[in-house]
């Protein structure tokens, strides 16, 4: 069978992943381009028993090698010499789509065009000639109308059958340009150089180009190409007064121009739905407030949706739990084959994430309808000024809102979404603080505390902990692309804000899907690994024999009060101590299996499980004299094995090395006011930040005291703990599943370590700073907290009047060639 | 005079790109080429970044990057 490689090349709003989509139908691969993050589709068809592989290049505005998606996509054609190039055109920004396919055609390769967006160009009253563009272009030029599917056979066919032309004339003519060109060619081999046809490694030298100033070393008279480009370059510099770069890309889009108006007509500046939406969405006074009103829909949506959907899911991975249950080795009564408690822990761990699937399912398919439509790049527009001050950028808003800019996100989309972001020193800023935001799983604590410590004004402490976790990020944010990011390449600001559409169904399920599953494939391998290690950390060492030993005796003490019990009644001989765990597996498996069904339903297992299993089913259904006893007997003492289970378990991780851990950190941490079964709470949160309420739970809240109760008893606990302890909680590194999307966004594993432990060590500043200086100045727990807001906010100001130095450098050089 | 100091609404024939590097290969990416006429739509709420249409396409830069597009003609758009 033949096969053929095929790359597809358009800029970025041009319908190229919808024409990719339509195409390949749902085989498709991600991968990376090799050494930068650019994510690379590839996907297969078959057509007339020709096999097609397709790539979708990302989309780029040039062939320019500045950003790491240009370099991609270029490195792509030159490196696999791809076929054929399908160059895709956006019928209603034409001269704009041709100037990258002039580029395209530049390099030499087979190319053919592929037209989409007819249906809007119409709508916006720009009539295209295909035919026209077509001789124009010297290839073959196919309308296709990728958003319903139109056109999918004949471009299909088209490529299948190598319809893509290697023009012979050159695409540009650089006028005054073109004899330096012609000079600079004469010297490189006629046959050009990896992959660079000699013509436009020419233009590529004279335009400065990074990428082909790598390969230059490559031929024998390196130097005499390089000095002749450097004297053509000031030659055109003297007698035209501007760089020959510019000179270069302004031919270009002349030509673009000129092809463009030759085969469309339409209004000097179009005017449709978009300019009359544009002036309502961005409208000074109304756009603010719209975009305030979308946000707040969203977050309502995927917060309080999101909520009410993983509620009626969890029976879902409940059952999951049940059956991993059933599986793996009973347990025992007080301590369970070292199997069974590690499996229970691992499925424990992944459903606790699976638990977010749904919030998630809501969210991305929010973001890429804010995509899709085109409003997000009006957020950027609208918000840049503000995030700008900060390093940040106005596409940075999404990530945030995700991350949990309020009260209740996950940084795990917020980071993932941090992929907008064009300027990767923002991009950095932003992935490193979504983490600092409220997720959901920081939520508990918050309540726990605040609940217990700040009641009475339990509204205006919320309102802290939901606002002051977005100040110190913008101060972070700030401090970082100061200080650590500084060397980063920090990209101008220039956006298009693209047609506004009706997003499709298809698409946005499309995007949803693909998001989810990247989240499950990158997520499942690393949260199984990390959960064991966690849970050889709290749970080893074991008990000392004599401790061991006390937890027999009680153990013993319940099986002869069961034991006396059987003896009384009629069951005397039938039932022994090791039918206790048994009894009580089976009617928790009973239990399970009416879950759910009606009455008679539920009938006809009780009595299904009278006949087969007379014995245990007379206990566990409370049937007979003797049933009902032994069920009450049962029950008293399932409660003491499930107290003393618990007991004992807390006892083994207080002396895990985990817990070791959390004393031995008491002196670290005495400044912020942790005790060591603070930092024992603190440290089981590394696995799951929802722990942390269930471990200060199981630590204070024994004996029938309340948590509250507990902690002031306990540990001397005053609201001033309450709010370091809150603070830092906000601050806590992220999660596994989040630290990985860190390493993945941030293309490092340093980034993601860096991440982890900056956010540690910032949040041990800020609880020791709140709790050592409320304690000086004398303040309540509720004075330091506004205390500390009004701190932030002093700095926030403060920080946004601080120049950011490496766009006032970029500025005087600027100005300093300008004037020279 | 510079695409930054418009006012709202008006035609711009630009002059020259006094950027280089990046910004300079950006701005030429999106059209803005001597001789072609662009239409200042708005200034963002924030009066940063500024909102410019080229022909049928819309394009927002921050003032600063706006500031390096020269321009040697400006009238007021009607509508």
């Amino acid at each position: 069978m033949k096969n053929v490689l095929t790359a597809l090349a358009g800029q970025p709003n041009c319908g190229k992943s919808t024409i990719f989509n339509m195409l390949t139908g749902a085989r498709q691969y991600v991968a990376n381009y090799p050494g930068v993050t650019v994510e690379k589709k590839s996907g297969v068809f078959n057509h007339d028993g020709t096999r097609v592989d397709l790539v979708d290049l990302p989309g780029t505005y040039s062939m320019a090698s500045w950003s790491p998606e240009e370099q991609a996509a270029r490195q792509f054609i030159l490196d696999e010499e791809p076929d054929l190039i399908v160059s895709v055109l956006d019928a209603s920004t034409l001269e704009k789509s041709l100037y990258l396919c002039l580029q395209v055609l530049e390099m030499g390769r087979p190319v053919l065009a592929a037209m989409n967006m007819l249906d809007v160009a119409a709508k916006r009253h720009i009539d295209v000639d295909a035919n026209a563009l077509s001789d124009a272009l010297g290839v073959p030029v196919v309308p296709v109308q990728a958003s319903k599917g139109i056109g999918r056979d004949d471009l299909r066919a088209a490529i299948v059958g190598q319809k893509g032309v290697v023009i012979d004339k050159a695409p540009v003519d650089y006028g005054k340009l073109e004899a330096a060109i012609a000079r600079v060619a004469t010297l490189l081999p006629t046959e050009g150089v990896g992959g660079y046809p000699a013509r436009w490694l020419a233009i590529k030298l004279l335009e400065e180009d990074e990428a082909a100033a790598r390969i230059l070393p490559q031929l024998p008279n390196t130097d005499a190409v390089t000095r002749l480009v450097a004297a053509e370059r000031k030659a055109y510099m003297e007698a035209s007064g501007e760089d020959a770069v510019r000179g270069i890309a302004n031919a270009r889009f002349a030509r673009a121009r000129e092809i463009a108006a030759g085969c469309s007509s339409r209004e000097a500046f179009v005017t449709s739905m978009t300019e009359k939406l544009d002036g309502v969405l961005c409208h000074r006074l109304l756009g603010p407030l719209i975009l305030v009103a979308v946000l707040f829909t969203f977050y309502q949506a995927s917060v309080t949706l999101g909520n009410y959907l993983a509620a009626q899911i969890w029976p879902i991975w409940g059952k999951l739990e049940y059956w991993a249950s059933l599986i793996l080795p009973a347990q025992g009564f007080l301590q369970d084959p070292l199997l069974t408690s590690l499996g229970v822990w691992v499925v424990k761990s992944i459903t606790a994430v699976l638990n977010y699937l749904p919030i998630f399912v809501i969210m991305f398919s929010l973001v890429a309808i804010l995509e899709d439509s085109g409003y997000m790049a009006r957020i950027a527009f609208i918000l840049d000024r503000i995030f700008h001050r900060f390093g940040l950028h106005g596409q940075s808003t999404l990530p945030l809102i995700l991350g949990g800019v309020y009260v209740g996100g996950c940084a795990i989309p917020g980071v993932i979404a941090t992929r907008a972001i064009p300027d990767d020193r923002a991009r950095m800023a932003t992935i490193l603080i979504v983490p600092m935001m409220n997720c959901l799983a920081k939520v508990p604590l918050y309540l726990l505390l605040v609940g217990a410590f700040f009641s009475a004004q339990a509204g205006s402490a919320m309102f802290f902990m939901g606002t002051v976790t977005l100040l110190m990020g913008l101060i972070m944010a700030k401090f970082l692309s100061l200080t650590l990011l500084r060397g980063k390449q920090a990209a101008p600001f220039i956006i298009e804000l693209p047609i506004y559409h009706m997003p499709s169904l298809h698409g946005v399920l499309r995007q949803t899907f693909d998001r989810i599953w990247m989240f499950v494939k990158k997520i499942g391998s690393v949260v199984i690994a990390v959960s064991v290690i966690v849970f050889v950390l709290i749970s080893f060492p074991n008990l000392s024999d004599e401790r061991l030993a006390w937890y027999q005796n009680q153990q013993q003490k319940l099986e002869e009060q069961f034991m006396a019990a059987v003896d009384k009644s009629g069951l005397k001989g039938k039932l022994n101590k090791g039918d206790i765990v048994p009894l009580l597996l089976y009617q928790e498996s009973l239990r399970e299996a009416k879950r759910g069904l009606d009455q008679e339903a539920a009938n006809a297992v009780n009595q299904k499980a009278l006949a087969e299993n007379p014995l245990y089913a007379a206990v566990a259904l409370r049937q007979g004299k003797d049933g009902k006893a032994l069920a009450g007997v049962l029950r008293k003492i399932d409660g003491q094995r499930k107290n003393l289970r618990r007991q004992m378990h807390q006892e083994r991780f207080e002396d895990s090395l985990l817990g070791r851990a959390g004393k031995a950190l008491e002196s670290v941490t005495a400044g912020a006011g942790f005790t060591w079964r603070i930092n024992v709470a603190l440290l089981s949160a590394l696995a799951a930040k929802e722990n942390s309420a269930a471990t200060l739970g199981a630590i204070y809240g024994l004996e029938g005291q309340s948590i509250a109760e507990g902690m002031a008893s306990v540990s001397g606990f005053t609201p001033l703990h309450a709010l370091a302890l809150m603070l830092f909680m906000s601050l806590y590194p992220p999660c596994v599943p989040a630290a990985i999307m860190v390493k993945t966004q941030a293309g490092s594993t340093k980034w993601m370590l860096f991440s982890i432990v900056f956010q540690m060590c910032i949040g041990l500043l800020v609880a020791t700073l709140v709790f050592t200086g409320g304690t000086w100045l004398g303040l309540t727990g509720y004075q330091a907290m506004w205390a500390y807001y009004a701190l932030c906010l002093c700095i926030l100001v403060a920080l946004a009047f601080v120049p950011d130095r490496a766009e006032v450098t970029q500025t005087t050089v600027l100005r300093t060639t300008t004037s020279s | 005079m510079t695409l930054n100091d418009v006012q709202t609404r008006s035609h711009c024939k630009v002059a020259r790109v006094t950027a280089g590097g990046m910004l300079g290969q950006r701005l030429s990416d999106l059209g803005f080429c001597p001789g072609v006429t662009v239409l200042f739509v708005r200034r963002a709420p924030l009066r940063d970044p500024v909102h410019v249409q080229i022909g049928s396409y819309h394009v927002a830069l921050r003032g600063h990057e706006a500031g390096q597009i020269e321009i040697d003609s400006v009238r007021p758009a009607c509508g």
